[in-house]
């Protein structure tokens, strides 16, 4: 399994580097919605579908939004100049990506195997949930009552991102 | 936003209603099966972004639908609040205390309160991604008058 989610991963980085570097802005959409599909296949194969669920739907919408405006505005990506300020841009970020993947070396070195977790609190959610909440559903147990702060929050999230869209994009037509 | 062809508009015409209904039942059976609140709130959100995209944006008034969008979401955060109060009042004093009987683990009608948080979070997430692109759908069309 390791194998196969490494090769969708593989395949999720060549899409993001293209999207990157397309000439055509449709093609970088496109291979935008390579990283997003890839993503829903890893969590399915790591068992979490309720993930999943969401992932393709919520893919799905933003491509659907981001292929109508590259459509509806421009479809060519501007030209790139070189100056000196590109270059210092370019050294700055290659010496903070060393940086990090220099710690990543390190972290990963001390980190759990996959699928094994050293948690304490995991055991206790794993085998008391069902009792303590009576939902056969685990995830959504623990969303709803072990959890229900975190979710509260997010839902408050989603409202004040819609609100805020509606304050930034409606001004005018409140007049 | 001009509508598309007849033969889009015919089959998002039959298919809306089957992902409307597959919302609620992921909503529904959030307790028991994969899925929840989050997850049926944008699959119903989708059915409505899909007819709205095949049949354009003037087969219907958008500002009467982003009135009632937002109205909805507004209505369903503060249930969820208000549920999580009602915790407060019967049983114990704990915010989003379980109060009601937990049934039998596996029966539709069953862990208390987390199918009605369900049911209201579900309503809130498709109300907020369907303000969200009705709000975008709405500025495009007054910039390019």
């Amino acid at each position: 399994m390791e194998l196969t989610i490494s090769i969708i991963l593989g395949f999720m980085i060549i899409g993001a580097i293209y999207a990157l570097h397309a000439k055509d802005l449709l093609s970088a959409v496109i291979a935008m919605g390579i990283v997003g599909y890839g993503l829903v296949i890893c969590f399915l194969l790591l068992k979490a579908p309720d993930l999943a669920i969401v992932q393709i739907v919520v893919e799905t919408i933003t491509l659907v939004i981001m292929v109508a405006v590259v459509l509806d505005s421009t479809r060519k990506e501007l030209e790139p100049s070189f100056d000196r300020r590109s270059l210092l841009n370019r050294i700055a970020g290659f010496i903070i990506f060393a940086g990090l993947f220099y710690f990543f070396l390190l972290a990963i070195e001390n980190l759990d195997p996959l699928g094994m977790h050293s948690l304490g609190m995991a055991d206790s959610y794993v085998n008391g949930a069902v009792e303590l909440t009576g939902s056969v559903n685990l995830v959504n147990g623990v969303l709803f009552d072990f959890r229900a702060y975190d979710t509260l929050g997010e839902a408050v999230i989603l409202y004040t991102a819609a609100l805020g869209v509606l304050t930034l994009l409606r001004m005018k037509g409140k007049k | 936003m001009k509508g598309m062809s007849i033969i889009v508009k015919k089959v998002s015409q039959l298919m809306a209603g089957l992902i409307f209904i597959y919302g609620i039942y992921i909503i529904l059976h959030g307790h028991l099966t994969p899925g929840g609140g989050f997850a049926g709130g944008a699959i119903i959100a989708g059915a409505f972004i899909l007819l709205i995209l095949a049949f354009g944006s003037s087969a219907l008034n958008l500002k009467k639908e982003i009135a009632g969008s937002s109205n909805t979401e507004s209505v369903a955060i503060l249930m969820v609040v208000v549920m999580a109060l009602m915790a407060l009042l019967f049983g114990s004093k704990i915010f989003f205390f379980n109060h009601l009987p937990k049934g039998e683990p596996g029966e539709l009608l069953s862990a208390g309160v987390i199918p009605l948080y369900n049911i209201f979070i579900g309503i809130e997430v498709a109300g907020a991604i369907l303000t969200i692109f009705l709000a975008l759908v709405i500025f495009k069309e007054e910039s390019s008058k």
